[in-house]
């Protein structure tokens, strides 16, 4: 079996503390695939082994078929988008600019960011007065919309989150789930969801990994997690109720 | 510089000018008439080189007290009536600064005392003679030329009243009054040829106490103090009626005041400056720079009314530039000096910045040797320059620049290493290459904190930039410099008021700037 993502024999430490000491693990192309564990299981390494922002100790990590580059990751990153928990908006930046930097930096024409921006901002349900505003104007909830658009702006085939609907009340969560899978409904994105929220996760996922002290103990598609009666993975379910 | 005793003169007066008018030069200036073609750019070179070099204007330094000023006046303007161009750099801050400025070519003459020559530039022991100086000051390539006919040497003063209370007349006479009361100035009390030996040679009692020298004539006349040091031609001692008393033992060695000029400076200009030998004795040169301090003319006008009395200039018209002109000028000056060091240090520091401020060691290593330039005094900075850089404007800009390169790279490197970690972290997983990184975010968000660190180097050289006066690089300093050699405060004014408001416009520009540069929501949570 082969992934879009491949970790092999993975090891990575910081200092005194293993996170990996053995992992294969492989993601599949086009679906969405969360990451379930609790905070300091090593699921946001994973992420950022993938995208390069960590290397590995030891083993390898395959993207796209290939060995994560050392040299040119900033074109091979714009194949990867990155929403993250607390969004990193650029704060000197309106919202429409925030969305669409990348696109600039591509040199698309006006009409094309224009369009581009338009169509995201209208599926994650943002108003097009805000694009003038500034992050700090906004609410949490609308800043994490603009962070998954800006992540989904040139139509990266990997969309990587780092729990990035966390922090906001139920029902604007409930809100912005409702329109991530709009989105993706339109956008074919292989999405890879770190998240400590089973619930979530079984929400958005279409398969399931579930990671323990940097092991995976549970994998499979979410029907088959959600009846599990693994004790751990009843454990998650009732956290994320809980957060 | 405080080499230079004679830099310590305080007494008060007019407004310096320089003197305009400057007579059409003709005589010695031919341009080359209707070249032939045939000959083509070579010659024409060649022949505007020549016309460059014999129209390239004489120029007179002085160093800052009001004799060096007022025959530095004389020299320009006799120079003047035989048909030479003449510029004036007077006020060079101290002996070494004045002779380094002639040995470099910065300037062409300035006037110069025999003992100074000895002392501060040969070192010599003892007194040398004319000759004898000359021949050691050969390998600088200057000369000194004939004298001007005075002695400004160290004398010592009593008012009047007290003269002739104790019937005083000669120094030896202050040995049987034990009683008297010296006050001399710090660098007398230093002097080997100052207190120290003038104590042992005349056996006298007394102790001595240290006083500014400008507060020693008050101090005298406020019957606070009986004795003090002056300098024998000193334009006070007819203002403050004071008596000298006669050197009978011949203490205090001579310093023959004459043109130091360098030596390959054309025959006809030393000719011309002969016409001054023998010119003034020491009651001259003492009344004339009391008509300075005194009567408050400029220096242009006394050096003018008294060649002209001595038949050496004929009467023309002296047209002093207006108080805007100097003004104007020397802001203009002043603003180039700090403009173009700040920008340069702009340039280095964002610069040196972004190469290290990933590495904190590195940052370190910059922030370390920044700060220690900043420890180093002003006007040191500005001496140390010399030997570097020779005098003028380019020692000063860089002293001004190495000044402000601590500020602006401070705070760019602040600015840069406290940027938030998960910014940095999701500008680089977004796929920005590290000049998009720094371009889009990275320098933006540290905008401020850079703005605020050019500003502080703005204002800080603005402020210093008036010391800069000292090695003569000009600029508001000018004024301040010629305002404390004549502690005049109306001149100190005219260039501290006009630095303090360049300071303020400094401050005002780059508030605009930040405003239309930075969003307001930014400004607020920095802090400066």
């Amino acid at each position: 079996m082969g992934g879009i993502i491949e970790f092999r024999h993975l090891a990575k430490s910081y200092g005194q503390t293993e996170v990996f000491r053995n992992l294969d693990l492989d993601i599949s192309p086009g679906v969405t695939t969360g990451l379930v564990g609790e905070s300091g299981c090593g699921k946001s390494t994973l992420l950022q082994l993938i995208n390069g922002l960590e290397r590995p100790d030891r083993g390898t990590v395959r993207t796209f078929g290939e060995p994560v580059p050392v040299t040119g990751l900033a074109s091979f990153r714009r194949r990867i988008g990155y929403a993250v928990q607390g969004t990193g908006l650029f704060p000197h930046m309106s919202v429409a600019r925030n969305i669409s930097l990348l696109g600039e930096l591509e040199g698309w024409s006006d009409a094309r960011i224009r369009a581009r921006t338009g169509t995201l901002m209208e599926l994650m349900a943002l108003d097009g007065e805000l694009t003038s505003r500034y992050p700090h104007e906004l609410s949490g909830g609308q800043q994490q919309r603009v962070g998954i658009c800006r992540a989904m702006y040139l139509q990266p085939d990997i969309l990587l989150l780092d729990e990035p609907f966390s922090g906001v009340d139920p029902l604007t969560r409930a809100d912005i789930h409702e329109q991530f899978l709009k989105l993706m409904g339109s956008e074919s994105t292989t999405v890879v969801l770190v998240t400590h929220d089973m619930s979530e996760a079984v929400e958005l996922a279409d398969e399931i990994i579930v990671i323990r002290d940097g092991e995976i103990v549970r994998q499979g598609p979410v029907e088959r997690i959600r009846q599990s009666s693994d004790a751990y993975v009843a454990r998650l379910f009732g956290q994320g109720r809980a957060s | 510089m405080s080499t230079d005793r004679r830099s310590l003169k305080n007494t008060p007066a007019a407004p310096r000018t320089d003197r305009g008018g400057r007579r059409a030069a003709g005589s010695s200036r031919s341009k080359p008439r209707a070249a032939p073609r045939v000959i083509l750019l070579l010659a024409g070179l060649c022949a505007s080189l020549i016309a460059f070099a014999q129209t390239r204007p004489i120029v007179i330094g002085s160093k800052t007290f009001t004799e060096g000023y007022l025959l530095a006046e004389m020299m320009a303007q006799v120079l003047e009536e035989r048909g030479f161009e003449v510029r004036r750099r007077t006020g060079l801050g101290g002996t070494l600064v004045a002779f380094q400025a002639l040995e470099s070519g910065e300037i062409d003459a300035y006037p110069e005392y025999t003992g100074t020559l000895a002392q501060a530039i040969l070192e010599a022991e003892g007194e040398l003679g004319e000759e004898e100086l000359n021949a050691r000051l050969a390998p600088f390539g200057v000369e000194l030329l004939a004298g001007l006919g005075f002695n400004n040497t160290y004398a010592i003063a009593v008012t009047g009243e007290t003269a002739s209370r104790f019937g005083l007349e000669r120094i030896s006479d202050l040995a049987a009054l034990p009683q008297l009361r010296f006050g001399f100035s710090h660098e007398f009390r230093d002097r080997a040829d100052g207190w120290p030996g003038l104590q042992q040679r005349y056996g006298l009692p007394q102790t001595s106490s240290g006083i500014e020298h400008g507060l020693a004539y008050l101090a005298l006349l406020e019957g606070d103090l009986d004795v003090t040091d002056a300098y024998s031609t000193d334009g006070d001692l007819l203002r403050y009626d004071l008596s000298v008393l006669e050197d009978d033992l011949g203490f205090f060695p001579a310093y023959l005041a004459a043109p130091l000029v360098r030596a390959d400076l054309a025959p006809d200009v030393k000719a011309a400056l002969s016409a001054l030998t023998d010119l003034l004795d020491d009651e001259t040169m003492r009344a004339l720079n009391a008509e300075v301090v005194v009567e408050e003319r400029t220096f242009a006008q006394v050096a003018q009314s008294f060649l002209l009395a001595q038949g050496l200039v004929t009467p023309g018209e002296t047209r002093a530039p207006t108080l805007w002109e100097t003004l104007g000028r020397n802001t203009l000056t002043h603003l180039k000096l700090t403009a173009i060091a700040v920008l340069a240090a702009c340039v280095v520091g964002v610069g040196l910045a972004l190469l290290v401020y990933r590495s904190p060691a590195l940052s370190a290593g910059v922030l370390y040797v920044a700060g220690l330039l900043q420890t180093i005094p002003s006007i040191a900075l500005l001496a140390l320059m010399i030997p570097l850089a020779g005098v003028g404007q380019v020692p000063a800009i860089i002293a001004l620049f190495l000044y402000s390169l601590l500020p602006i790279a401070r705070n760019t490197i602040t600015a840069l290493i406290t940027i938030d970690p998960l910014l940095r972290r999701v500008t680089q997983a977004l796929g920005l290459s590290e000049r998009e990184q720094l371009r889009h975010v990275y320098v933006p968000l540290a905008l401020p904190h850079m703005l605020a660190g050019v500003r502080i180097a703005a204002v800080v050289s603005i402020g210093t930039a008036t010391l800069a006066a000292f090695i003569g690089a000009g600029g508001l300093g000018e004024p301040i410099v010629t305002g404390l050699a004549l502690n005049d405060t109306s001149l100190i004014l005219q260039g501290a008021i006009p630095a303090a408001l360049l300071a303020l416009g400094a401050e005002l520009l780059f508030e605009l700037l930040e405003r239309r540069l930075v969003p307001r929501h930014l400004v607020s949570q920095q802090a400066m």
